[in-house]
């Protein structure tokens, strides 16, 4: 007799006559994997990095210098930009400390044809693949000089050239879309065999997890085998809510296996572990014409959600200096460096002032830009301007032209000319 | 003020202000513009009457109604340990406990299922958005299921549910977070929806909505919080409740009817003062209170009087509440009209993040004033 019938919906399923749940709590934690402990002392030797140059390890650390905050000191652009805010040179800024190892060593296992969809607290993503300083600058000022013309909130940030969706306010749409862009790239390569093979990289939150997008992304994404691959950020808080009230399994590594989805856990302190991971998921995910990966990288949020809140009203201080004293990506990176002799107090004191004055000089700059030129005000509703618009458009045009001592438009790109066509490049 | 839930974020708004608003900006300084006829409403005893915020006016109705029936429970995201995004639930946890005032994982599609899961069992749920932009990723439940399970059934699962959050654009919170939903849901049979401009319409509205038997949206508005109303004697007991499809007179006029909801009300009210100021005319200013069912007879019967309408919101010309107002005036007073109708809404576009652009995408007092002028032809 058979022990097994192929019942369609799980083939390999066994009888038993022993009447047992599964239950959760009796299944071991998935582990965490790690390359360097919080001293920056390498684990296991036969894991240390290999195929990086230190100049590159420098450029990293300088990155997370620069992008978030080196706890316990704060940071450079998320304190001069978190103060801007509060001086109302800026509506709302998202600060992300203690994010900086998953953001930056992800982005540097990726390819830079890689397609990328981000949640709003991966700077370090953005930074990793050459969005330059001005570039964040000028979207937090929305100037002229901003890919989103202005019309984002801050850190909407966007960059075609670096083949990275623009952020989008609505939580957890990027999952799905994600899985969506993957199937477009695995139809694209199975057309054009020439084509270097590309995947999608999806970043979000545990909190982001929670909501129907992230369950139907996965399972979209597994059952259409999408080279997707989706990287968790796991830092404790989603706002104010804390992940023992998010969810009940093992974190969201878990949830990869019900849908069939290779998955690993990493601890999101440690950059070597979380580029060797996004590395070896890059590979696999175009293993046999392509399939999911998930990652979930484990950290912890030191800054508040966004300038909108204010942590300690349901955290304790001490919570949050007791983990920036523990552990953090920054520090890690930097105790690892100095055992290597290739870092100093010095050198680190250098570095830090002039990624100050480079963060000020950007941000002076940005505030001095000319704002988008006046004919974004009716442009991108549409594919094409409406008749309305051009109408619309028109009018304007003429009033500027009738009552120019009314109007000064000298702030925006162009003045009255930006309002016109440009001319055919 | 600002960001989302992205920004959830965003739903902060009240916690922080935006500095740059100067505030010669009435338009987002709502306080700043309301009309000195509000504070001169006539009361029985004047000495009774109380400055309430809006925000504690709900905050009142969601206490009295939790304290008066132990089928209702209010659940949401940071409702309960943060006090609520724009604290409006501030207390009820300390106060009821955690059985009745409900923390939720980020997810609308799940906590509002389970709120009309709870109301079809037939408890009495009230469930917070943090703000209706959050709700469009549990419309389906809105709509589909809490709107119609009634009707379907046979009339066998009541839906007694309250929807309820803030409405409408903030402040520089871009396209994806600045949206009127009044429309969207009132035009669902099955669903009643209201639209509060004062405390006392706060107040009165939420409670009418919890003990109403159908599914009730509570369309509160972002930007009125923090806007503290005189509210009477009679309001501040724990009876008050205001009847759903009727609205309200917030000023008589002889001229004009100006018909209109939620935060553009305070606006028509500046705009009706300064058209009396400036030409002499007396415009009447109708708050709607309730957008589904709509209180056509009120409409018509001003129009009768006075000869003009103009419709006044906040959501996008196309297919909205202003448009319906219209075309209901034209179906039952089209005779006593001496002039088109005409109706002022938010502009057609998605609504831009930049200062400037943002206050003309949406009604302002001046706005209002001229247009009443130019139909009035004064």
């Amino acid at each position: 007799m058979a022990s097994s019938v192929h019942f369609p919906g799980a083939v390999n399923s066994k009888f038993t006559t022993d009447l047992a749940f599964e239950q959760p709590s009796t299944h071991p934690a998935m582990p965490t994997y790690r390359v360097m402990d919080s001293d920056g002392i390498i684990v296991d030797e036969s894991r240390k990095p290999s195929d990086i140059s230190n100049e590159e390890i420098l450029k990293w650390y300088k990155n997370m210098l620069t992008g978030t905050g080196p706890p316990a000191i704060v940071s450079i652009m998320d304190l001069i930009m978190f103060d801007a805010q509060r001086q109302g040179r800026l509506s709302f800024y998202m600060v992300s400390a203690g994010e900086e190892g998953i953001a930056i060593g992800s982005a540097s296992a990726l390819f830079p044809k890689d397609v990328i969809f981000c949640q709003y607290r991966e700077t370090g993503v953005f930074q990793q693949r050459g969005f330059a300083l001005s570039d964040f600058m000028n979207q937090l000022f929305a100037n002229g000089k901003d890919n989103g013309k202005g019309r984002n909130m801050p850190v909407h940030y966007g960059s075609s050239k670096l083949n990275i969706h623009t952020i989008s306010s609505t939580l957890a749409t990027q999952i799905p879309q994600a899985a969506g862009a993957a199937y477009a790239l695995k139809i694209q390569a199975l057309q054009n065999p020439n084509m270097v093979p590309r995947i999608v990289a999806c970043y979000f939150g545990e909190g982001a997890a929670s909501e129907g997008d992230f369950h139907a992304a996965l399972n979209i994404a597994a059952t259409r085998s999408c080279p997707v691959v989706f990287i968790c950020r796991n830092n404790g808080y989603a706002i104010s809510t804390p992940t023992l009230e998010q969810y009940r399994g093992d974190g969201i590594a878990s949830r990869g296996i019900g849908y069939g989805i290779d998955t690993i856990r990493v601890d999101g302190n440690d950059i070597f572990a979380v580029r060797e991971v996004t590395k070896e998921a890059r590979r696999m995910a175009l293993e046999n014409g392509g399939k999911p990966i998930l990652i979930e990288a484990m950290s912890y949020r030191v800054s508040h959600h966004s300038t909108s809140d204010d942590s300690f009203a349901y955290r304790a201080k001490v919570e949050v200096e007791d983990w920036k004293r523990r552990d953090n990506p920054i520090t890690r990176l930097r105790k690892w460096m100095e055992h290597q002799g290739l870092w100093d107090d010095e050198m680190e004191k250098e570095a830090r002032s002039q990624i100050r004055k480079d963060v000020l000089k950007a941000f002076a700059q940005a505030e001095k830009e000319k704002r988008a030129p006046l004919r974004d005000m009716f442009t991108d509703v549409y594919e094409d301007l409406s008749e309305e618009s051009k109408v619309q458009m028109k009018e304007l045009g003429r009033l500027l032209d009738e009552y120019p001592g009314e109007y000064d438009v000298s702030e925006f790109e162009g003045g009255r000319k930006g309002l016109d066509e440009p001319a055919e490049q | 003020m600002v960001a989302s839930r992205l920004l959830r974020p965003a739903s902060r708004l009240l916690s922080t202000h935006r500095p740059f608003i100067s505030p010669s900006k009435s338009a987002l300084q709502p306080a700043a513009s309301l009309p000195t006829l509000v504070n001169a409403r006539r009361y029985a005893t004047p000495s009774g009457v109380k400055e309430v915020a809006v925000r504690d006016a709900l905050n009142e109705a969601l206490a009295e109604e939790l304290e008066a029936n132990d089928k209702v429970f209010v659940l949401g995201e940071e409702v309960a340990q943060y006090n609520g995004a724009y604290k409006v639930t501030k207390g009820l946890l300390d106060r009821f406990g955690d059985k009745r005032v409900i923390d939720s994982p980020i997810t609308e599609s799940g906590f509002c299922g389970l709120t009309v899961g709870a109301a079809l069992a037939g408890l009495h749920p009230v469930c917070e958005f943090m703000t209706f932009n959050f709700a469009m990723q549990a419309i389906d439940q809105i709509i589909n299921s809490a709107a119609k399970t009634h009707y379907m059934s046979g009339g066998i699962q009541p839906c007694n549910i309250t929807f309820r959050g803030p409405n409408g654009f903030a402040a520089g919170v871009a396209a994806q977070h600045s949206q009127d939903y009044s429309s969207w849901y009132g035009s669902i049979p099955g669903l009643k929806v209201v639209a509060p401009y004062s405390s006392e319409d706060a107040k009165g509205l939420l409670k009418a909505a919890i003990r109403d038997p159908n599914p009730v949206v509570v369309l509160e508005n972002e930007l009125m919080y923090g806007t503290h109303f005189p509210m009477s004697e009679a309001a501040q007991r724990d009876d008050f409740v205001l009847p759903f499809g009727k609205a309200k007179i917030e000023r008589p006029g002889k001229d004009l009817t100006i018909v209109t909801l939620s935060r553009c009300v305070g606006q028509a009210l500046t705009a009706a003062e300064q058209m009396k100021k400036d030409y002499g005319v007396e415009a009447e200013v109708i708050n709607l209170r309730s957008v589904k069912p709509l209180d056509v007879e009120a409409i018509v019967k001003s129009v009768k009087k006075t000869g003009h309408l103009m419709a006044v919101e906040s959501g996008f010309p196309s297919f909205g509440v202003g448009a319906e107002i219209l075309a209901l005036t034209m179906e039952y007073a089209f005779d006593y009209l001496d002039a088109p109708a005409v109706r002022i809404t938010g502009a057609e576009v998605p609504t831009p993040y930049a200062q400037g652009l943002e206050n003309m995408s949406f009604p302002s007092e001046d706005l209002i004033a001229k247009y009443g002028a130019k139909l009035l032809r004064v």
